[in-house]
């Protein structure tokens, strides 16, 4: 990715290989009348300021995964075996299993910050934007001066984009996308050193969506957290992420570097993925057929 | 698109789209099915009350004697012969219970189903067509509303001469006093309902009006239809309770109300005559208390989640304990129960 | 044999908020045909107008003025309740489209009944079974009794296509037929509907956001801005040789894998309302029009 960015950054992802995050052999039990493994023996290793894709498609555990990292998953879902470390800045190894209550809430937003797909409706609809920001962060930093999170708050809206003098807006006043962004920055408020996204773009078009991209890919370079970004569209992972893990039924079948798994799918259900997905500008694919066919009527009409 | 490749369509074998919903269960044939409620001891509760008392008030005339039979022996108290004692001049209060209970179950039906009716009418019909039509039956619906109902009822049958004022009379002034709140409710359900795909595909395929409503909407609305139903019988029993107490009720017919009436004209409460007044007092709360119970039932139906919170409990419950377990031993530090706040951020 | 000839729709809301009226075009002066054989794709974002366009070609809603006329082989008008055999449509979200009440035989069999192609029941049930398994949802026998919800999304959406036919229809609107699919049952679903469309000679519009799929699909595209047509052309001219803004942005937007890392070398967020759409590029006729305008009444711009 150096090669095309603007201004190749001194710590770039793939430069950096000190994990932030390490997941070993994670199981999310499902204990209904008959226990369904949502999650598989899961390991993964997040870098520091790393993009990392996770992809799947509905019922493969992809979401799962990422609330019980946060250990936001709730009952009758539970882990049943692995463990998950955070390697914080300072060079302590937390025990994401082991945190009590207290420790937790505090850890999550702090440490990892989530956002989820449809967040931008999770947003309460009878404050407004500042007031959400500022609860935010008093839950976090009690005692703030009321300066310092007017500061704050006018800091990461502008960050993702929208002007701070929203910040007196109700969520209703905002556009799908606009919302999104709040919640984006909402996430960023405390800067977290990983950001967990679930399909944080699935229900917006696709310029709105292209354009939150680039600001989480911006912000990222930034500030130097890293991103878990879970969605079921493959090439806009292919575009935004340095490695990419491949769900399937709750196991992680495949984990390789954005461009090795574009080029050089191993397992049979990522080539089968990617050849869901017709390529805008590129020869039609073999799944495709071709229009342009002799006997066709486009021809004639051209 | 002419040249596909046939390999590649969908076919129902497509392994990577397992069946939304993989329960072991025989798939289920009917839709009716999905409206019955789950039988829970509340609800089992619930229906033998109501199945108890229905059975009292239709079979129970049968087996008792003349409920209006004058004896000589006024207000003895509960005996082998009358288990439930007599009255002041000496009637059987059991066969009098027997018959008043028919009594107000046939007006609590009666004016269920009218006011049903009419509900649905203004209602659903009213949402379903929109623009002026939902506007002047909302506007109708809200002066209903508002009018204070039993005043009204009181006026109505004040009104009506007292040999006209047979059950029927009642039943119609109950149900045009105690449509419009069911009405109101149906109506948001139809707005809600008709704006779904599946009746604008009906409609795109060339489905009449009526059809639509019949066929693809009210189907949807029939748990909301019965709560409202079983509401409008418990308001309807109460309703002519009150009526009758104050000596308003059917002229010609029994019911619980009019034993309450009597009782309290006899003086049943200074005198003691615990027998005389708190049956029929017992019956209509013990019916009320049924139906609420079924309606609890009916609520799980038109919202799955209260289902959802019910059945999980227990699982949530074992979930979290064994997780406990599993983090205090693999690290000997205090795991705590992962809270379930999702959503509130 | 079914065309259809759309003719300058407009199609105007009033938002009312207090005592205040405003007016919102949603489609302004949108001109297209379909006839059989053929795909034309309708590309825009959301609030460009498409759905208002498909919910007036299956007369959900009526155009503020404009023609929309459905004629046979033998150049018949259709209308009334022909046109509801005639012109028919494929919903976005099969979790929704089909009624959790009524067997999938019920979804199947009332258009078939509705529209006098089947007699007796025996002959209904028949031919229920037959579209099931025309879509190939095998076993037919099987599946006919179950409800919507015991069935994937895939599967669901084959059944609203296979309603969508039952009346005999020629014209098929398909507004986002795909996108609430999961993507490896996608393509599947697409070529079902061409096989489909081959078969009968079916007219199709495709409605999507997707110009990937938009491209390799349909025949003609018509991107769709704020309510009015910005360019309209050959599918493969239209996505590789964009000429108005809105479709190079649009195309620019749409992830590819062969671009990995672009995000970051993006320029910055595009000004829309800078973009202009009243102007737009016909490929066929291989010059730029006024947009908005009757179709009569366009002259050639240079933009």
């Amino acid at each position: 990715m150096t090669a095309t960015k603007p201004e190749p950054r001194p710590d770039a992802p793939e430069a950096d290989t000190r994990p932030v995050l390490t997941v070993e052999n994670l199981t999310v039990v499902y204990e209904t009348d008959e226990p369904v493994t949502a999650v598989r023996g899961a390991d993964l290793t997040l870098h520091r300021g790393e993009i990392l894709g996770l992809a799947g498609e509905s019922g493969c555990g992809k979401t799962t995964l990422a609330y019980a990292i946060n250990r936001l998953h709730r009952p009758p879902a539970r882990i049943a075996s692995g463990g998950i470390t955070f390697h914080d800045r300072s060079g302590d190894d937390v025990d994401i299993l082991a945190l009590a209550d207290a420790e937790l809430r505090s850890f999550r937003w702090d440490k990892l910050s989530m956002v989820f797909q449809g967040a931008m409706n999770a947003l309460n609809p009878v404050t407004t934007v500042k007031a959400q920001l500022r609860d935010t962060l008093l839950a976090h930093r009690p005692g703030m001066s009321r300066k310092a999170i007017r500061e704050r708050s006018e800091d990461v809206l502008r960050r993702v984009g929208v002007d701070p003098r929203r910040l007196g807006s109700y969520p209703h006043e905002l556009s799908g996308g606009m919302r999104q962004r709040v919640m984006i920055a909402m996430a960023m408020l405390l800067e977290p050193q990983i950001m967990v996204m679930d399909e944080p773009t699935t229900a917006l078009d696709v310029v709105v969506q292209r354009d939150i991209l680039r600001e989480i890919v911006r912000l990222r370079d930034e500030l130097d957290f890293a991103v878990v970004f879970i969605t079921h569209d493959l090439p806009l992972l292919l575009e935004i992420s340095d490695r990419i893990a491949v769900m399937l039924d709750g196991e992680i079948v495949e984990l390789d570097s954005a461009r090795r798994l574009y080029r050089d799918a191993r397992h049979p259900y990522t080539r089968k993925l990617l050849g869901s997905f017709p390529s805008l500008s590129g020869s039609r694919g073999a799944f495709i057929r071709d229009g342009a066919a002799p006997t066709d009527t486009t021809e004639e009409q051209a | 698109m002419t040249n596909l490749e046939p390999a590649v369509e969908a076919t129902a074998a497509d392994t990577a789209e397992p069946p939304a919903e993989a329960s072991g269960d025989a798939p289920v044939r009917s839709g009716w099915r999905m409206l019955l409620p789950t039988m829970t001891p509340w609800l089992a509760t619930g229906l033998v009350l109501i199945v108890g008392i229905t059975l009292f008030g239709l079979i129970g005339p049968f087996l008792v004697g003349d409920p209006d039979q004058i004896r000589d022996m006024g207000l003895t108290g509960p005996s082998a012969e009358f288990p439930l004692g007599t009255t002041q001049i000496g009637q059987d209060v059991l066969a009098q219970l027997a018959y008043a209970t028919r009594g107000s179950l046939e007006i609590g039906f009666l004016v269920g189903v009218l006011a049903t009716i009419l509900s649905c009418f203004f209602g659903i019909y009213g949402a379903y067509r929109g623009r002026f039509v939902d506007e002047a039956f909302s506007l109708l619906s809200n002066v209903f509303l508002v009018i204070p109902g039993l005043p009204l009822v009181i006026v109505i049958s004040g009104f009506v001469p007292r040999e006209s004022r047979g059950l029927w009379t009642i039943a119609v002034v109950l149900a045009v006093t105690s449509w419009a709140a069911s009405a109101r409710v149906l109506r948001a359900q139809t707005l809600s309902v008709r704006n779904r795909d599946y009746v604008a595909a009906s409609q795109v395929s060339g489905e009449r009006p009526w059809r639509v409503i019949t066929v693809e909407i009210l189907p949807n609305l029939l748990p909301v239809i019965a709560s409202q139903f079983v509401f409008a019988v418990i308001a309807a029993i109460l309703g002519e309770a009150g009526l009758a107490f104050i000596g308003l009720g059917a002229s010609n017919s029994s019911t619980l109300g009019t034993m309450l009436f009597y009782a309290q004209n006899g003086f049943a409460l200074p005198l003691g005559a615990w027998w005389w007044f708190v049956p029929p007092g017992l019956m209509i709360a013990l019916f009320g208390m049924g139906l609420s119970i079924v309606n609890f039932s009916i609520d799980e139906i038109i919202n799955p989640k209260l289902k959802n919170v019910r059945l999980h409990r227990r699982q949530a419950r074992r979930a979290a304990r064994r997780e406990r377990r599993l983090a205090r031993s693999s690290r000997g530090a205090a795991g705590g129960v992962p809270e379930p706040e999702v959503s509130d951020r | 044999m079914t065309s259809v000839r759309v003719t300058d729709l407009v199609k105007d809301y009033t938002l009312r908020s207090g005592l205040k009226r405003t007016r919102l075009r949603a489609v302004d002066h949108v001109s297209l045909e379909l006839v059989p054989g053929r795909t034309v794709a309708l590309v825009g974002e959301s609030g460009s107008g498409k759905s208002t366009i498909a919910k007036i070609l299956t007369r959900m809603e009526r155009p503020t003025s404009g023609k929309v006329d459905v004629r046979l082989d033998d150049g018949a008008e259709v209308h009334g309740a022909a046109y509801r055999r005639e012109v028919q449509m494929v919903f976005q979200d099969p979790f929704a489209s089909l009624n959790p009440f009524h067997s999938i035989e019920h979804h199947l069999a009332r258009p078939l009944r509705i529209h006098k192609r089947t007699r007796t029941k025996e002959e209904t049930r028949e031919r229920v079974l037959e579209m099931l398994e025309r879509v190939n949802l095998t076993p037919a026998e099987n599946l006919a009794p179950r409800r919507p919800h015991e069935l994937s999304g895939g599967q669901r959406q084959r059944v609203a296509i296979a309603r969508a036919l039952a009346p005999g229809a020629q014209v098929l609107i398909a507004d986002e037929p795909v996108s609430m699919l999961d993507v490896s049952i996608r393509l599947g679903v697409l070529n079902l509907l061409g096989r489909l469309q081959r078969e009968d000679d079916l007219a199709v519009l495709y409605i999507t956001h997707d110009l990937a799929t938009a491209r390799h699909f349909s025949d003609e595209i018509v991107v769709l801005y704020r309510g009015r047509v910005v360019e309209r052309g050959p599918s493969d001219a239209v996505i590789l040789d964009a000429h108005h803004d809105y479709t190079k942005l649009l195309a620019a937007a749409a992830p590819d894998p062969e671009r990995p890392g672009s995000v970051a070398a993006d320029r910055g967020p595009v000004d829309r309302d800078a973009i202009d759409n009243s102007v737009c590029y016909d490929h066929f006729a291989g010059e730029w029009r006024e947009a908005g305008v009757p179709a009569a009444e366009t002259k050639e711009r240079t933009a």
